[in-house]
């Protein structure tokens, strides 16, 4: 269902007692929400907005006998007591150096809010807009508002969390390169919590047209080590014959909650890469849905999680392959230590009449300790007769053989470990091609494998 | 005489719950080339997996030392710290590690151990590459994936290659013959002699006589039901081409087992 067919300001409760306990903070912060927006916002994204408290009101959150969430436990984050910053709380610009990619332009969000005096969005060539999605949303010129609630679609119980994220949705980043434009430089959207028991919810749209080129990389931080909520939904429209290079770094506290949605739609002959690297949070759960709505797009959907102690990441992928010659591609690698949890359930969903559909999908998780626990559900409904769709997952340890091996050339045991965890992950690091971005992923790999430096050497 | 490199004293060892070598004795002085011939489950790769230090064997008795030191007391990387190489029957193949980068990982790790610096990358690069030409490897292979698809011959050749690089005092060579063609095994010979010398030593393991033609061994020990059961020069392994291990085994059984055989 689409967002903008629902479209009531009643909202009506669902029956269980406890669905609504766990709805009432969320409705109230609306309601306040609501009355100070004060007709601020094209009409538009109000009735937007209604559609998706609606929503949310008339479904609940999911529970765990939903196939979708079968596996994560939301309840951590419905217990917790969320502030909503009316606006963007002030920053020391000294906290986001470590967090700036260098070579890239900045568009930076703090709670969700978008700070001009933070952003560095120059040098960005002609016929790509980039800026505040609530300033946007007001040039009638830009494909903001036609496009926005488009693509993410909600209504079903299991996307209640892109209903919530409508609900609320003000600000965030919005990019738009013309026709045949190309951007100069990667834009990094710099996605930060201020601080403090905050609930934020980014709402982020790109727009490519025809034969464009888009490198972006999302980036979630926290600035301290306080518990908050992060509740982003990125939309993203891929023009005909476009070519859009996406990342997505999720490094928040290990205290945070971040339930995000990713939501892409392809037109003709377009390329669409993605590459996320998910190592922040206390509870991550990252779905990811392409709509593979024209004839003859590429799309590959990468990721890697590295976990330890109690965090828990779980990855949701829907690929849409609704018309022919389409080429999809996944690759998510975890690696897990501790008493770390990941989940990844993958669906490719081949349309009636979507013949000569690729599709390739594969997890593959590195166990390192005893209490880590990796759940892998990989699932194909395939309705067309000429394709060719694979997949595959595994859970395992280090292959002993390996490990004895490296041992039996001199290089040390905890050594041998490291290189071989470093090898696992080689090749999603290799596939990253926005270098500060690569260098950042190697640093954190080399700092958090016990013999780093061995692997560090190795490397140069 | 020369102390021995290699003593190795009424060794046994196996599985669990199954004996593999029952009281096997060798000694490999600096400069000598072993060869261990033996019918399939002798014990030949046991024997190599003990004394690089797999973990699956168990040692339930006798003795190793290796340059007057206790090796069943090492840990498998300060065995080859202290210059022990192992050449895998199956080399594993690891994606994501580069053949190079690894190899000087392991020199670089042997050097700490001696005292030595680091080598600098300019050196290596020439290290590596007066090897490779040496053992006859591509040079496309040096700087590929370790072993990552490379042919059979290709993962022997390559531990050759591993072993010019590290140059270590004493060398196991677990069946690399096998499955070589013969310009293949010929390099690999090649490779072996060329290392030769006063201060190290070689233990060949395999069951084929062929590789002998090209690195002739100074002693050739047969290894029946984890025994040493014969020992010689050069044209044992000749002999044992033309009459096979049959003999020698129902022997080492009649000898083994005498109530078996009176019953």
């Amino acid at each position: 269902m689409n967002g903008r067919s629902v479209m009531s300001n009643a909202i009506t409760m669902p029956p269980n007692p406890v669905a609504s306990a766990q709805l009432e903070p969320f409705l109230a912060d609306f309601r306040a929400f609501d009355s100070r927006q004060n007709g601020s916002e094209p009409l538009a994204v109000k009735q937007l907005r209604q559609a998706g408290i609606a929503s949310l009101a008339a479904t609940g959150f999911p529970s765990t006998r939903l196939e979708a969430w079968r596996l994560t436990d939301i309840d951590p984050i419905l217990q917790g007591h969320y502030q909503h910053p009316v606006a963007a709380p002030t920053v020391d610009a000294a906290a986001l150096i470590p967090h700036r990619l260098a070579g890239c332009a900045s568009l930076v969000l703090v709670d969700g809010h978008f700070s001009a005096d933070l952003s560095d969005l120059s040098g960005l060539s002609e016929g790509v807009w980039a800026g505040s999605l609530a300033e946007a949303l007001r040039h009638p010129e830009l494909l903001a508002l036609e496009t926005l609630g488009r693509i993410a679609r909600f209504g079903d119980p299991a996307q209640a969390f892109v209903a919530l994220s409508t609900a609320f949705v003000r600000d965030g980043a919005y990019l738009q390169v013309a026709p045949g434009k190309a951007i100069e430089r990667p834009i990094q959207v710099l996605m930060l919590a201020s601080g403090g028991s905050t609930v934020s919810y980014p709402r982020n749209l790109f727009v490519t047209g025809a034969a464009s080129q888009l490198t972006v990389i999302e980036t979630f931080v926290s600035l301290n080590e306080s518990a908050h909520f992060s509740c982003p939904v990125t939309e993203i429209a891929v023009g005909p014959a476009a070519n859009v290079d996406h990342y997505r770094v999720q490094k928040e506290n290990r205290a945070a909650h971040h339930v995000a949605s990713l939501v892409l739609r392809q037109d003709q002959d377009s390329v669409f890469n993605s590459h996320s690297v998910m190592h922040g949070g206390a509870l991550v759960r990252n779905d990811v849905v392409a709509l593979l709505e024209a004839e003859g797009v590429s799309c590959t959907l990468n990721g890697l999680y590295v976990v330890s102690g109690k965090q828990r990441v779980d990855n949701q992928m829907l690929v849409e392959h609704a018309k022919p010659h389409g080429y999809s591609h996944e690759l998510y690698k975890g690696i897990l230590d501790e008493e770390a949890r990941a989940n990844f359930l993958g669906k490719i969903h081949v349309h009636p009449g979507a013949q000569q559909t690729d599709a390739v999908q594969a997890n593959r998780n590195l166990i390192l300790s005893k209490g880590a626990i990796a759940h892998s559900n990989p699932q194909l409904e395939i309705f067309a007769d000429d394709v060719k769709c694979t997949h595959g997952s595994t859970v395992g340890q280090l292959d002993p053989d390996a490990v004895f091996y490296l041992r039996s050339r001199g290089i040390g045991q905890e050594a041998a470990r490291s290189i071989l965890t470093y090898a696992f992950a080689a090749d999603i690091v290799e596939r990253i091609k926005v270098p500060a971005l690569r260098t950042d992923l190697e640093s954190f790999l080399f700092n958090l494998l016990p013999e780093g430096d061995v692997v560090r050497q190795m490397a140069i | 005489m020369n102390t021995p490199i290699l003593q190795i004293s009424d060794l046994h060892a196996g599985l669990e719950d199954k004996p593999i070598l029952r009281g096997l004795s060798l000694t490999v002085r600096p400069g000598e080339v072993h060869a261990i011939m033996g019918p399939n489950g002798s014990g030949k790769s046991t024997l190599a997996g003990v004394l690089a230090g797999r973990e699956e064997y168990i040692v339930s008795g006798g003795s190793v030392l290796y340059k007057g030191q206790d090796l069943l007391e090492m840990e498998p990387e300060d065995r080859a710290r202290e210059g022990l190489f192992l050449a895998f029957q199956y080399p594993v193949e690891i994606p994501g590690v580069s053949n190079t980068y690894f190899l000087r990982a392991a020199l670089n790790a042997i050097r700490k151990h001696r005292g030595q610096p680091g080598i600098d990358p300019v050196n290596f690069i020439k290290l590596v590459r007066q090897k490779a030409a040496m053992v006859k490897m591509d040079e496309a292979l040096v700087k590929r994936n370790l072993n990552e698809g490379f042919s059979g011959g290709e993962k022997k050749r390559n531990e050759i290659f591993h072993m010019a690089v590290l140059e270590p005092t004493l060398a196991i060579l677990d069946e690399t013959d096998s499955g070589l063609d013969i310009d293949a095994l010929r390099s690999v010979a090649e490779g072996v002699n060329i290392l030769r010398g006063p201060e190290r030593a070689f233990v060949v393991i395999t069951h084929y006589q062929r590789l002998l033609d090209y690195i002739v061994p100074d002693v050739v020990h047969v290894l029946v039901d984890g025994r040493i059961v014969r020992s010689g020069g050069k044209e044992l392994a000749l002999e044992l081409e033309e009459r096979g291990y049959a003999e020698l085994e129902a022997q080492s059984r009649s000898e083994n087992q005498p109530a078996l055989a009176a019953g």
